[in-house]
């Protein structure tokens, strides 16, 4: 089969990006010479240990988890920027990971883009807004006349609720919210189906982060977008996903529907989470902290890797890694929940949660 | 009404620039009663951190309190000279900033810079700054105290530093706490141990809190009290319960409705429209009226004082006009 | 005790940056020049009187030099004009001397104003030579070294590394005896001037490429840069277009002040007599010709090239620091 024709059959699938077994290993050793004096072995940190994800088609995926997680790796394996150590990384029919050939790299590219965190650091500072806006069409060769280019460019930033004019102005004169919304005009430039945002509002004021989150959904209604939220905040993946992932040292505990996930979550991780978590609301809810620390993902612990912090952890779970299994609409890595050995209400943790 | 701990008058912070002064607080007033948490919030550039920085004589030069009065327990601290302020800080009002790594030396172990601290402000034997020093540790939630008094800050991760800063802010069992944004570099998880240990600590101790953060959720989780900050103004202030549930004010109402949460998913978020104004763009009258959807002619041209109207005191027009009688 | 900090990855800056949202936008050359007489920068300057002193002697040496044949008393080059018998003149002040030589002759009766007047001028010329090619040098191999790290980096800074641990002057000293032996005599007379630019621009390029290297190896990880990676730009282009213009700012500050150091060192060869031949006298030909002359009383000779030389590195030097604070937002 050619590639054009897998491109074709993917087009009737709902599943825009397929991850199987992805794993991403990072090499931390010390340099030779300092191994060799003081006899240090390699390290490896496994960032991200074989995932298995599905993303739907114009739907928002979330990927959370607290720092170390892996969850930036996947964004970063996801949008090339990071060649995955094993496993299938399918965009769109094609397994981005291995692809070789700049042209066909290209042409994945053109079809995702990434949003930052940081509005301060994505931009480049010498560049006007402009420029900045129209880089992805002169580096794709999508538009080539310069009168064109102008008027996209003036286009994508009345999209995201800027003025044409703004195009002439550099990103120092404009606030953090203005920034990201730049951003997003310069992540939209080429047409891409796929965006991957990493922490989008993680570094905005609240009342910017609704504008930029309402913006995002207002985008995905008009374009027909496909998201992967990457964040640490659960109220953010509440409000724009539809499915959601959770992450505990590079591995997935956990990925149901969202309303699934916040009304019965089913892994003791997800739900410690989700009682840590402070609300606004319901502040006197009754919230255990979290016990313990995240484990160094350089060492991280043998069996399930929650297993050190996990109130319901026996013997299996510190010896035997659990698998995604399914569970109910969501699947979940947990023996304790294969085993029924949950509390079944699925969270006390989350009193007065239900919808 | 308990007479009040911490008591600042019409505080006004200034940055001096060439062209004119940066007023980055503007006629803040506000008390703080022994062993309450009063939480500071607003966004970045809302001046809640540099009226943190004011009480506690640590504004990052040039900026200076050119106006206003503050006050602990009686004593008057704003205009207290550098050798003055060092028998204040630390043994009256402790501090415990965002970043853990930076707040401790990294030089010296956390038992020497603890016993260090404690001696420099109570009159104490090696051994018995060290005992104490132990003893802190314990409190803040350090396991295995003993073992770790000689280790360096950072064998230490995040959250057991930060634990480790709130043990120096409580050598000397200091009567008041300013925190500012202590949990904002953590992971969620840590987030809820130091926000629970902060809260034991004050009631245990008796020791007030200044929480001063942008997250109206740790607030909600932890304050008595809250104090809104907008464009270096004291907005509203009230209970917090009364505050997160009935806003009087159009910018906490506003706050309080684009925070996404986890209980609901609505379509879509309120919003506030545009941006708070930089200290040098801030408009006449009422700071908050170009985005504000209930302006009125009144509100461009005079500013409104903060008006008590139990529970809330509100500084609004619209919201709280009897500002007219007074 | 640590001081309270803002938010590093949130929202605006407490006091603003320079620029004024509230001031006219103003496009072209009037505006540059505007925006520029109003930049933190320009104001800095103004506040600083020892600036603005260095700035004006520099100022006036540099012009007076590179306007030599305009404002020069008489051509030391022209042979034809050499009087012998005006040899030895003292400065005019001074008993015996003569308007028409203000600062006096040298031993071959040439007024020594004019020689010092030329002789900054291939000092300068030199020295802004080396500094431009050690720059070229330093920041192509730094932003190489950067941006592509692994071996191309190790290779290039073990190489800095080396080269660092010898004193500059002493490579200038090498490559010039290399260059010595390689060429025939005639040619390397010829030769002498772009030997030596050569010499002290190798031996001054290593201090640009770790600057270069260091901030690169920040701003390739800084967002921007990933997302022109991600749109699938050749890594040459983005090393040039997004990294190289934001690495700048403490490349001239380093060139400003190397500046000083390259004219010191040409004048440091000139003195050991493997700079510039005396038929191109630099200022460190005229301080070694005047060398000559001390003990016997004619001191002007090798005092007022020295005068000069101090003068203008001096001033550069402090335009250099005045630039490195300035540009530098910690110290603001």
């Amino acid at each position: 089969m050619s590639p054009r024709d897998e491109e074709t059959v993917a087009e009737g699938d709902p599943v825009l990006v397929r991850l199987r077994g992805l794993t991403k290993h990072f090499d931390v050793s010390p340099p030779l010479l300092t191994r060799l004096i003081e006899g240090r072995s390699r390290q490896v940190l496994k960032a991200v240990d074989g995932l298995d994800l599905d993303i739907a088609r114009g739907r928002t995926t979330a990927l959370v988890g607290e720092s170390g997680c892996g969850k930036s790796t996947v964004a970063r394996l996801l949008v090339t920027l990071y060649r995955p150590t094993a496993g299938d990384l399918v965009f769109e029919g094609t397994d981005i990971g291995r692809l070789t050939d700049r042209r066909a790299l290209a042409s994945a590219r053109r079809r995702m883009q990434m949003i930052f965190q940081d509005p301060f650091a994505s931009l480049n500072p010498r560049w006007r807004v402009g420029r900045i806006i129209a880089e992805p069409l002169r580096a794709h060769g999508l538009l080539d006349d310069p009168a064109a280019i102008r008027r996209r460019v003036a286009e994508l930033l009345e999209h995201v609720g800027l003025r044409a004019a703004d195009a002439e102005r550099f990103p120092h004169e404009f606030s953090g919210g203005q920034r990201q919304r730049i951003s997003i005009a310069r992540g939209l430039a080429s047409s891409p189906h796929f965006l991957v945002c990493d922490e989008p509002t993680s570094a905005l004021d609240v009342s910017v982060q609704a504008q930029i989150l309402n913006l995002l959904r207002d985008l995905q209604r008009d374009l027909g977008l496909t998201y992967l939220i990457i964040t640490h905040d659960l109220a953010v993946v509440r409000f724009i996903a539809d499915t959601i992932g959770v992450m505990y040292l590079g591995r997935l505990c956990e990925v149901a529907p969202a309303d699934t996930l916040f009304a019965r979550p089913r892994h003791p991780y997800t739900r410690l989470l989700m009682e840590t978590v402070p609300d606004l609301r319901h502040p006197d809810r009754d919230r255990r902290p979290m016990a313990g620390e995240v484990p160094s993902p350089l060492d991280p612990p043998s069996g399930c890797a929650f297993h050190t912090r996990c109130p319901l952890a026996n013997d299996r779970c510190r010896r035997e890694r659990p698998a995604l299994r399914q569970d109910g609409p969501g699947q979940v890595a947990c023996h304790a929940a294969e085993e029924g050995r949950l509390s079944p209400e699925g969270g006390d943790a989350v009193k007065g949660m239900r919808p | 009404m308990t007479e009040s701990l911490l008591s600042v008058r019409d505080l006004i912070v200034e940055f001096p620039t060439r062209r004119g002064a940066l007023r980055v607080v503007d006629g803040v007033s506000l008390d703080i009663v022994p062993g309450e948490v009063l939480g500071v919030v607003g966004e970045s550039g809302a001046g809640k951190s540099q009226t943190g920085a004011a009480i506690i004589g640590l504004l990052e030069p040039p900026g200076r309190i050119v106006d206003g009065t503050v006050h602990l327990e009686g004593e008057r601290l704003d205009t207290l000279s550098g050798d003055q302020w060092r028998r204040v800080r630390g043994r009256r009002i402790g501090a415990v900033f965002q970043d853990p790594l930076t707040s401790l030396n990294p030089l010296y172990t956390v038992g020497r810079q603890l016993t260090e601290t404690i001696r420099t402000h109570l009159d104490m034997t090696e051994k018995q700054a060290r005992a104490r020093a132990l003893e802190l540790l314990g409190e803040v939630g350090i396991p295995a105290a003993a073992d770790r008094l000689d280790a360096w800050p950072h064998q230490f991760s995040g959250g057991m530093r930060q634990r480790v800063v709130i043990a120096l802010a409580l050598c000397a069992n200091p009567r008041l706490i300013i925190a500012d944004e202590p949990t904002t570099a953590l992971d969620v998880s840590i987030q809820a141990q130091i926000t629970a240990l902060l809260k034991r600590l004050c009631r245990e101790h008796g020791t007030a809190v200044m929480l001063i953060t942008h997250d109206m959720g740790v607030i909600a989780e932890t304050a008595d009290r809250v104090a809104v900050m907008y464009a270096g103004r004291l907005v509203e202030t009230g209970p917090v319960d009364d505050l997160v549930n009935r806003p009087r004010h159009p910018y906490t109402e506003g706050l309080m409705g684009c925070i996404p949460t986890m209980h609901a998913r609505p379509v879509r978020l309120d919003q506030i429209e545009g941006a708070m104004p930089a200290p040098r763009a801030v408009p006449p009258g009422c700071a908050f009226h170009p985005r504000c959807p209930l302006a009125v002619e009144r509100c461009t041209s005079e500013r409104p004082p903060l008006v008590a109207r139990p529970p809330l005191a509100t500084a609004c027009w619209v919201r709280s006009p009897d500002g007219d009688a007074a | 005790m640590t001081r309270p900090r803002a938010r590093p990855t949130t929202g605006e800056p407490v006091v603003p940056a320079s620029s004024d949202l509230a001031a006219p936008r103003r496009t072209g050359v009037t505006g540059a020049l505007v925006r520029a007489l109003d930049s933190d920068v320009f104001y800095s300057f103004r506040r600083s009187p020892v600036t603005l002193v260095a700035a004006l002697v520099a100022v006036l040496l540099i012009g007076a030099s590179l306007a030599a044949p305009l404002v020069a008393p008489t051509d030391p080059f022209a042979l034809e004009t050499l009087d012998l018998m005006a040899a030895f003149t003292p400065p005019m002040w001074a008993e015996g001397g003569e308007s028409v030589f203000p600062l006096g002759t040298d031993d071959q009766g040439r007024d020594l104003l004019s020689a010092i007047l030329y002789g900054m001028r291939i000092s300068l010329a030199v020295g802004a030579a080396s500094v431009v090619f050690a720059m070229l040098l330093g920041v192509g191999l730094g932003l190489l070294a950067g941006y592509a790290g692994g071996w191309v980096d190790a290779l290039i800074m073990r190489v800095a590394d080396v080269q660092l641990s010898f004193p500059a002057i002493l490579i200038a000293l090498l490559v010039d005896g290399v260059a010595r032996g390689l060429l025939p005599r005639d040619l390397h007379h010829d030769m002498a001037i772009y030997v030596i630019i050569f010499a002290i621009g190798v031996s001054g390029w290593v201090q640009y490429a770790r600057t270069v290297r260091g901030s690169t190896m920040v701003e390739k990880n800084r967002e921007y840069v990933m997302a022109a990676i991600i749109m699938g730009l050749h890594p040459g282009l983005i090393a040039l277009r997004h990294v190289l213009p934001n690495v700048m700012g403490p490349v001239l500050v380093i060139a400003t002040i190397h500046l000083a150091v390259a004219v010191i060192t040409e004048a440091t060869l000139s003195f050991l007599g493997v700079g510039l031949p005396p038929t191109e006298p630099s200022l460190g030909t005229l301080i070694r010709i005047g060398n000559d002359f001390l003990f016997s009383g004619e001191w002007w000779i090798t005092v007022f090239p020295g005068l000069a030389l101090v003068l203008l590195v001096l001033s550069v030097n402090l335009l250099g620091d005045w630039l490195r604070d300035a540009l530098n937002p910690k110290l603001r």
